[in-house]
């Protein structure tokens, strides 16, 4: 009828469908993406210019901020610029500690991520699952840095907290239970029809267009781009701990899931690894509080792709430059490329494929009784059996589903 | 000699006024600085000829009179040259590099809404990561502007 017509329709910059502010303008000809204009910097806080205002240690803690799910990422990425300006040889045990913590995050941010990716394509029951699975390596991270997100684990010049044989056991227990839970998932993601039938083919990105367009992380290792910083330029402990860089040719959103639970495989191997090889000896080097003058490059594989930071010193205890290039903002012209010619019902699951960034809870929770104005903190545990037991009193009962979700375990 | 020395001989060989001005601070990291005029003929060399084919991004500094761009270049495996120039703030005019890399718009539009920069080439669009309706000529990463005072 109008044929000619194009409709421009705006997803943003708050969207049911999107899980953080960022604007998109949509010029369709029926259901068909004709062009994609993206306006970001809704997140914009300031935190480069934040830093040069704090001393290099306060900004370990700022810079951690500036995402909730790959907090460890950013705050390892600018401790190792300092340590390079500075000098500082940092002990091989903080290193191995720091490459622990950071599989851990890729674990459960690539759970988070098929999860969400469940969730877009209308496969709930995934998201159930993997967020569920997702909770045991969160509980694992609380372990050992005390905090489900934002770790606090790194300083300058190593790390903060050590780790003993007893949290050893428990990371080896938790990665096996992973492991299995896995390949269940892999299994899903390969085999389950409505996946493939619903992933492949969109969210198109050739491997030229990959390079031409300087995709990072998943993204580019989807399309055939064998891009990641732990095998090319290997950082805290990577250049002693095999592992495979995957990668994968069908250069769609199912190609990108496929890369990131093979990516879990790898993880745990690398945690395995970094375990069994953990070098004895102190945990941080003394950080002088003013850094010599000097300028350093970092880059780190975040569980999106390469983080990249540069910090520049100018001999007092605040840097006089702190740049911060984060993994989604390399991926934007791949996303602008991918929507062009494809349908707006593939919008989200598009946009979700490169996993931009999204915040996380706290761990204590703080509740108001509105009737008589009493506050109470609730720990982790207690809210933990607080949310059996109201389902409980509802008449759902878990302990079932737990205890054949165990057999189940065992006889795999 | 290491990968790392052949660029350096390779750039100073056909650049004479690099020779001696190129410092490797690690493995795998090359620091290289030229002034704006001979800026455009190293890029594309390092590009196009060395390989250099990833841009990571444009790192902007504010160094009193100058503002200083350092164009994080990339090379499998793990390679990274970092290319710096500057121009005076008076006339902070740049060239665009989109077209070797369509990845440079939104680092180079973070240039002008931070530091000032005038960038020749790029596209109309939108502007980032600022808001509409920033003040005109204010920019938050230069050095002599200070949070306190835009405070109301």
């Amino acid at each position: 009828m109008h044929d000619s017509h194009d409709f421009k329709i705006p997803v943003g910059p708050q969207h049911p469908a999107l899980k953080e502010p960022e604007s998109f303008s949509l010029a369709l000809k029926g259901e068909k993406i004709m062009g994609v204009d993206i306006r970001l910097g809704y997140n914009h806080r300031g935190i480069e210019k934040a830093c040069e205002e704090r001393s290099y240690i306060q900004d370990v803690y700022l810079i951690e901020r500036i995402c909730g799910i790959c907090s460890h990422a950013h705050s390892t990425c600018f401790v190792q610029a300092v340590e390079e300006i500075a000098g500082l040889a940092v002990p091989r045990r903080a290193l191995y500690i720091r490459t622990l913590v950071a599989e851990l995050e890729r674990i459960h941010s690539h759970l988070l991520w098929l999860g969400v990716a469940g969730h877009e394509i209308g496969f709930d029951t995934l998201l159930m699952y993997a967020w569920r699975d997702r909770e045991i390596v969160m509980d694992i991270l609380a372990l050992l840095t005390g905090n489900r997100v934002n770790y606090g684990i790194n300083t300058i010049g190593g790390v903060r907290r050590d780790i003993d044989a007893d949290e050893i056991q428990q990371i080896l227990k938790a990665m096996d239970t992973l492991e299995e839970r896995t390949k269940y998932y892999i299994e899903v993601v390969t085999e389950e029809t409505t996946i493939i039938e619903r992933l492949a083919g969109v969210g198109v990105l050739s491997h030229d267009d990959a390079l031409r367009l300087d995709a990072v992380g998943p993204t580019a290792r989807a399309s055939e781009v064998k891009r990641d910083v732990r095998s090319d330029d290997p950082y805290a402990a990577y250049g002693e701990i095999p592992f495979n860089v995957i990668t994968d040719n069908h250069n769609d959103v199912y190609g990108r899931t496929v890369v990131r639970v093979k990516e879990l495989m790898e993880a745990y191997q690398i945690i395995r690894f970094a375990l069994k090889n953990l070098p004895e000896g102190p945990i941080e080097v003394k950080a002088p509080r003013k850094i010599p003058a000097g300028e350093a490059v970092s880059r780190y594989e975040a569980p999106r792709g390469e983080n990249v930071h540069y910090v520049k010193a100018n001999g007092t205890e605040n840097p006089e430059r702190v740049k911060v290039r984060a993994p989604t903002l390399a991926n934007v012209q791949a996303v602008k490329h991918m929507l062009k010619d494809r349908f707006l019902a593939d919008m989200s699951i598009v946009v979700a494929a490169i996993d931009p960034c999204f915040s996380c809870t706290d761990r204590l929770i703080s509740i108001k009784n509105l009737d008589n104005a009493d506050t109470k903190i609730i720990n982790w545990e207690e809210i933990h059996s607080y949310g059996i037991k109201w389902y409980a009193e509802r008449g759902v009962d878990f302990s079932d589903l737990n205890k054949r979700f165990a057999e189940r375990m065992g006889n795999r | 000699m290491t990968t790392e020395e052949n660029i350096i001989s390779e750039l100073s060989a056909k650049f004479n006024y690099l020779s001696g001005k190129i410092t490797i601070q690690r493995p795998r990291r090359i620091y290289l600085e030229v002034g704006l005029e001979n800026f455009l003929e190293v890029f594309d060399y390092i590009v196009k000829k060395l390989g250099f084919s990833h841009l990571c991004t444009i790192t902007g500094l504010d160094e009193a009179q100058n503002l200083g761009f350092i164009y994080h270049l990339a090379k499998a495996p793990g390679l990274l040259i970092n290319l710096k120039t500057s121009v005076l703030k008076e006339n902070p005019v740049l060239k665009s590099v989109m077209e070797y890399f369509p990845s440079a718009e939104i680092y180079e539009r973070e240039l002008v809404d931070l530091f000032g920069a005038k960038v020749e080439g790029l596209p109309q669009g939108h502007r980032y990561p600022l808001t509409d309706d920033w003040p005109k000529e204010q920019f938050p990463l230069r050095k002599d502007w200070k949070l306190a005072e835009h405070k109301k």
